[in-house]
């Protein structure tokens, strides 16, 4: 054996390494697809009532929802559980009460916050055309200053908050704009907290991004969705 | 395989080498994820779990593995197993899911696993590996206990979400910002290197006398 | 006769570190007088129950081995006193403790304790307590208030690990409400409202939530720089960078920006510059250094005053100045005579620099104070120290 040999390190042959990983690629794909399928009823069951629950939260009279999606072009289309929005469109929840009456509008919204994007849910009120109020599905705002939002009194009477389609249908009346702590005079604008400025504007512009394109969209289905079909 | 042995490999993990506070490794879900007892429970239990199951499979299939595409293999089966992991626990609950976040899939670029597949589950069969998999993420779980319940008592004045101190509680905001993270685990590697410390002593004075 | 060869220095000043302290801690008194005559009661508590904190922190790490020195060089008392005065009066006097606790043992003893610490242990214990209850060490309690000296301040008294009481709520039912505190800074950054300089210098007049008088400070600060027990060109260089900046931005556009007396007197900046910047463990020892560490300070606080969220930066902008006290002295070096300073821009090597390192200093100095890093429960007693080679049966 000469002394080149001797350092060199065996090397598997191809075939061989090309069938152990075939068969370990196949063992792993087996063990994902199974729990794939295994937990698959459960989590969609788990989405459907964290979105009703989120639902619920800001439409308190609502006790059953329903899913739909409005196109660019104006067409009102229901979705199924689970179907995804078809892209171009905005993806709502209509709110039904105990009579199958309208109960209010749900959409969300997202916007960039102190710390990171700050999603909401937001409930729009058809009769009065308002925003009457909005829950959190994510955010990562700074404990005690950013997640002043959900429970200071001040930022909390804001709403209701005037979001009415503007004459020709295209975007809101006024647009939604957060002002300076003390400063508003609008019943569009909101009203931020002194020293949480930032996360207050997030929630204004995630309202109105939504807004400005959903409620006049929406104008024309209205008396479609008033009972639940 | 006899019982001294299994108790070994168990207990390495636990205390001699614990993955937190002995070799410092994992620190990115040890810092990030640590907020509540809760949290750090089920990210312990998650990542015990891909532990486990991924050294299992590595030392069954240890003889299989070319050792040219060694690594690429581990990543593969560590990947596996946390997409799994990943499915259940958004089966088991969503709320929980959202506070994990993007650290569930972080599991696999965890060096804990990827450490234990190459140093260990590689050249030991598959029982004794699993047991050390199971020291180590226990180990791993205390870890984040120890964190995540200082962090959630201080922060939050709960611990798993029952309040301790009632209602006029003054939580501490820094606690489950990061760089609370970062005190809490200087603070316990602070007291375990000064056990370790006060038991060496201890030793070299027993073997003066 | 025995002849003892050791290096320099061979003339010494006969100030030792607990003389400097000492009266550094006597030119505080006045300050924190007057303190107590501002806020009464809860500001005397305060003063008591954060250095005692300091104290007792430092009285333990000394006692268990990590950290150097003796808790009767003031230096603990310094830092509480400091501590105290930069929080708010009606503090609670739990938190005052903690932060106490983190500044001695987070800013002081895990660096191994005095002369060894990189940031200021008062500002470690302040940014820790801004961190950890941001809400309380913003409010503010108007000053003198009627019944000062018989009553606390509600907030002060909040049980341990205990939210303190409402101050609004507190002020409402003294009637009070009109007085309502919130500092001159933040009165000007989140409300629009200018304090005059006048009121803010001499810190007498009306209620202004503000701490002790600028003018006092800066008094007591003349007193420790006339004894040469402070280096003046620090505070200088920070008020003087802070006042230049200040005034450039004013003169760019005075409606945005406060003028430079509102500037310069309110907040703690006087504080910081004259006692908290020139801590001589964290600042700069060459002179150079310290003009370039006082600018680099007074301007980051202008900054994050202006345009940052916070109302305040005095304790960010002295921190962030103790960071890179380090590499302000490499940078800052004076040239050994003999040496050209031309010499120094090319690549001709860099003259003395020696590294403090314990071997660099001679035996009787060394063992004056030993710094031993390490953690011992039951210290042994300071005969057996000192023959550390003799086997203990």
């Amino acid at each position: 054996m000469s002394h080149a040999t001797d350092l060199l390190p065996e090397t598997t042959p191809t075939a061989a390494m090309i069938r152990t990983l075939g068969l370990i690629a196949m063992i792993c794909g087996v063990i994902i697809v199974a729990a794939y399928q295994g937990t698959y009823a459960a989590v969609q069951e788990n989405k459907r009532i964290a979105v009703e629950r989120a639902v619920f939260k800001v439409i308190p009279r609502a006790k059953s929802i329903a899913e739909y999606a409005v196109s660019s072009a104006g067409e009102l289309k229901k979705l199924g559980a689970g179907e995804a929005a078809p892209t171009g469109s905005i993806k709502f929840y209509a709110g039904y009460d105990e009579a199958a009456r309208l109960a209010g509008i749900a959409a969300e919204g997202a916007a960039k916050g102190y710390a990171d994007t700050v999603r909401i849910l937001f409930a729009w009120d058809p009769a009065a055309a308002s925003v009457t109020g909005f829950g959190v599905v994510a955010m990562r705002e700074t404990p005690g200053i950013g997640d002043k939002i959900l429970v200071d009194a001040e930022f909390l009477a804001n709403f209701p908050l005037e979001a009415k389609p503007s004459d020709d249908r295209l975007v809101l009346a006024h647009e939604i704009r957060t002002v300076k702590h003390g400063s508003k005079t609008n019943p569009w604008e909101v009203d931020a907290i002194a020293g949480a400025t930032i996360t207050s504007r997030a929630i204004g512009k995630a309202i109105n991004d939504t807004a400005q394109t959903l409620v006049p969209r929406l104008a024309p289905h209205l008396d479609k969705l008033k009972e639940k079909s | 395989m006899s019982q001294a042995r299994n108790w070994d490999e168990f207990m390495e993990g636990i205390w001699r080498q614990n993955p937190v506070f002995v070799m410092v490794l994992g620190m990115c879900p040890t810092l990030a994820v640590t907020v509540s007892g809760i949290n750090a429970l089920s990210m312990g239990v998650a990542t015990t779990f891909v532990l486990i199951c991924s050294c299992g499979l590595v030392s069954l299939l240890r003889k299989l593995i070319p050792k040219e595409v060694r690594i690429a293999t581990y990543i593969v089966i560590i990947a596996t197993f946390v997409t799994v992991v990943d499915y259940v626990i958004q089966a088991v609950s969503l709320a929980l899911y959202d506070a994990l976040g993007a650290f569930i899939q972080l599991i696999v670029v965890n060096c804990i696993i990827l450490g234990r597949a190459e140093a260990h589950a590689s050249k030991t069969p598959p029982a004794p590996a699993m047991v050390n998999a199971l020291g180590m993420g226990i180990g791993f779980t205390i870890g984040l206990l120890a964190l995540g319940c200082v962090r959630e008592i201080l922060g939050a004045g709960t611990l798993f979400g029952i309040s301790l101190f009632g209602a006029g509680f003054q939580p501490w905001v820094v606690m489950v910002l990061p760089p609370g993270g970062f005190f809490v685990l200087g603070a316990w590697l602070l007291l375990f290197a000064a056990l370790e410390r006060r038991k060496q002593r201890k030793l070299a004075e027993v073997r003066h006398v | 006769m025995s002849i003892e060869i050791r290096s320099a220095p061979h003339i010494k000043a006969p100030k030792s570190v607990e003389t400097i302290m000492r009266h550094v801690v006597w030119s505080l008194v006045p300050v924190c007088a007057f303190f107590v005559f501002q806020y009464g009661l809860s500001a005397l508590a305060s003063l008591v129950v954060v250095t005692a904190s300091c104290l007792a922190t430092e009285r333990w790490f000394v006692k268990t081995g990590t950290q150097s020195g003796d808790i009767s060089d003031y230096s603990a008392v310094i830092t509480g006193l400091l501590l105290a005065l930069s929080l708010p009066p009606g503090f609670p006097l739990w938190m005052g403790a903690v932060a106490g606790f983190v500044a001695i043992a987070l800013g002081k003893a895990l660096f191994g304790g005095i002369g060894f610490n990189v940031f200021n242990p008062a500002l470690v214990g302040r940014a820790f307590a801004q961190a950890a209850f941001p809400q309380a060490i913003a409010t503010y309690s108007p000053s003198f208030l009627p019944g000062r000296f018989t009553e606390f301040v509600p907030s002060s008294l909040a049980l341990p690990l205990m939210r303190p009481a409402d101050m609004m709520l507190w002020l409402k039912a003294k009637q009070l409400d009109a007085l309502a505190g919130a500092t001159p800074l933040a009165k000007w950054k989140f409300e629009g409202v200018l304090a005059g300089a006048e009121e803010l210098v001499t810190s007498l007049s009306g209620h202004m939530a503000v701490g002790p008088s600028p003018a006092l400070i800066l008094l007591c600060g003349a007193y420790l720089a006339l004894r040469r027990f402070m280096d003046w060109r620090i505070p200088a260089a920070i008020l003087g960078s802070a006042g230049l900046t200040a005034w450039l931005l004013f003169a760019l556009s005075p409606e945005r920006f406060p003028n430079p007396f509102f500037m310069l007197f309110s907040g703690g900046l006087i504080l910081g510059a004259v006692y908290m910047a020139t801590d001589m463990a964290t600042s700069p020892v060459t002179p150079k250094g310290m003009w370039v560490y006082g600018a680099l300070i007074g301007l980051l606080t202008v900054i994050i005053r202006y345009y940052s969220g916070l109302p305040e930066g005095v304790m960010y902008a002295i921190l962030l100045g103790n960071a890179l006290t380090p590499l302000i002295e490499k940078v800052t070096q004076p040239t050994p005579f003999g040496k050209s300073a031309l010499a120094r821009l090319g690549h001709a090597k860099r003259g003395a620099s020696y590294p403090l390192h314990p071997g660099y200093i001679s035996r009787e100095d060394a063992g004056a104070v030993t710094p031993k890093k390490r953690f011992m429960w039951n210290k042994p007693k300071r005969d057996e120290r000192r023959k550390p080679n003799e086997p203990r049966d």
